[in-house]
């Protein structure tokens, strides 16, 4: 009798992940998805106040050319005690630019572990999966979970409308002149 | 004991909650834990704690005391892991337990409509009746998102 030759097991998957800390708490994002990690005072003199109605995580946008890139607050994102954020991951095909406490370090993650289906809510968009590092679990965030289809919209008519504002004042002081 | 009687008999866990014993079919059990390390993150799902890591696997801890009993208790003596179904499939779901576990043999009696949703049925056992546990019902799943969005969305009966 022959017996079934074992599967290989095949080569454990890697991907390079940063860990960073939002009001403490620590997280993990793909490497590939953070396009560019900039100071906060870096931004200051380049964004803009923007208000949303029931959108407190975002007051900010960036400009860069035809693009807007909307700055969350980490903190007010996933319901942590307010933090002022040191820094921004510019978010790789995406709209936001992530505000943070720090990067904690660099590492490699060889295995995620889908979010368990207890898990039910809001979460289920924020996070990839879950991973254990060093006898820690740390979620991995979901580049694209910081911001709705919904809440993209809301933001989107806040500009326009800022837009709106704003030429009309820059037409009135001209028209004073 | 006839052949018959046997037959009837089923497996259950007997877990304390406080001064309350619940039931829970012993083939929804997996094993048993000490009380390890809860690893916190941000969520939204209520009554979840948290996730322990066991034998590789990372858990989801559901504290079903205050639905049970009315209130939180916040000592534990053991984790009771169980398996939790969701359609075709099965995870873990770690129960915080405050007193020791028994397995018993006994027979059910199925739950009747007027019964609340998280009990599966009755049984006997040492001049107690205790309540056996749905699972499905006392632990969070996705069924019970489209149950609460349902409820959203249900008109309002006005007199």
């Amino acid at each position: 009798m022959r017996l079934a030759t074992p599967a290989k097991a095949s080569p454990a998957k890697t991907e390079q992940i940063i860990l960073f800390r939002v009001s403490g708490q620590l997280f993990a994002i793909s490497s590939s998805s953070v396009q560019e990690v900039r100071s906060a005072d870096s931004m200051s003199g380049g964004a803009t106040e923007i208000s949303a109605p029931g959108l407190r995580k975002v007051r900010h946008v960036l400009r860069r050319g035809d693009r807007s890139l909307f700055i969350v607050n980490g903190a007010m994102h996933f319901g942590l005690h307010a933090a002022e954020g040191a820094q921004l991951f510019v978010l790789r095909k995406t709209r936001t630019a992530l505000l943070i406490d720090g990067i904690e370090k660099m590492t490699t993650m060889t295995q995620l572990q889908a979010l368990p289906l207890s898990f039910c809510h809001e979460e289920r968009q924020w996070y990839r999966g879950l991973t254990a590092l060093d006898q820690t679990v740390v979620p991995v965030v979901h580049p694209e979970g910081f911001l709705s289809p919904q809440e993209l919209a809301l933001l989107d008519a806040a500009l326009l409308q800022a837009d709106k504002t704003e030429s009309e004042n820059l037409e009135r002081t001209s028209a004073g002149q | 004991m006839t052949v018959s009687t046997e037959l009837e008999l089923q497996s259950f866990v007997l877990l304390r909650l406080g001064e309350r014993r619940f039931a829970v079919s012993a083939n929804q059990i997996a094993e048993l834990v000490a009380p390890s390390r809860v690893f916190r993150f941000p969520h939204r799902t209520p009554k979840l704690e948290g996730v322990i890591l066991r034998r590789g696997r990372i858990v989801p801890v559901c504290d079903v005391s205050e639905m049970l009993l009315g209130k939180r208790l916040t000592s534990r003596r053991f984790y009771l892991i169980a398996v939790r179904k969701y359609g075709a499939q099965r995870e873990w779901v770690a129960v915080p337990v405050t007193g020791e576990c028994e397995l018993i043999k006994a027979e059910m009696m199925a739950a009747v409509e007027s019964d609340a949703p998280h009990v599966a049925g009755w049984l006997s056992h040492d001049g107690d009746v205790i309540e056996v546990l749905n699972l499905d019902a006392i632990t969070p799943g996705p069924e019970q998102l489209l149950a609460e969005a349902a409820a959203r969305q249900r008109p309002e009966v006005r007199p």
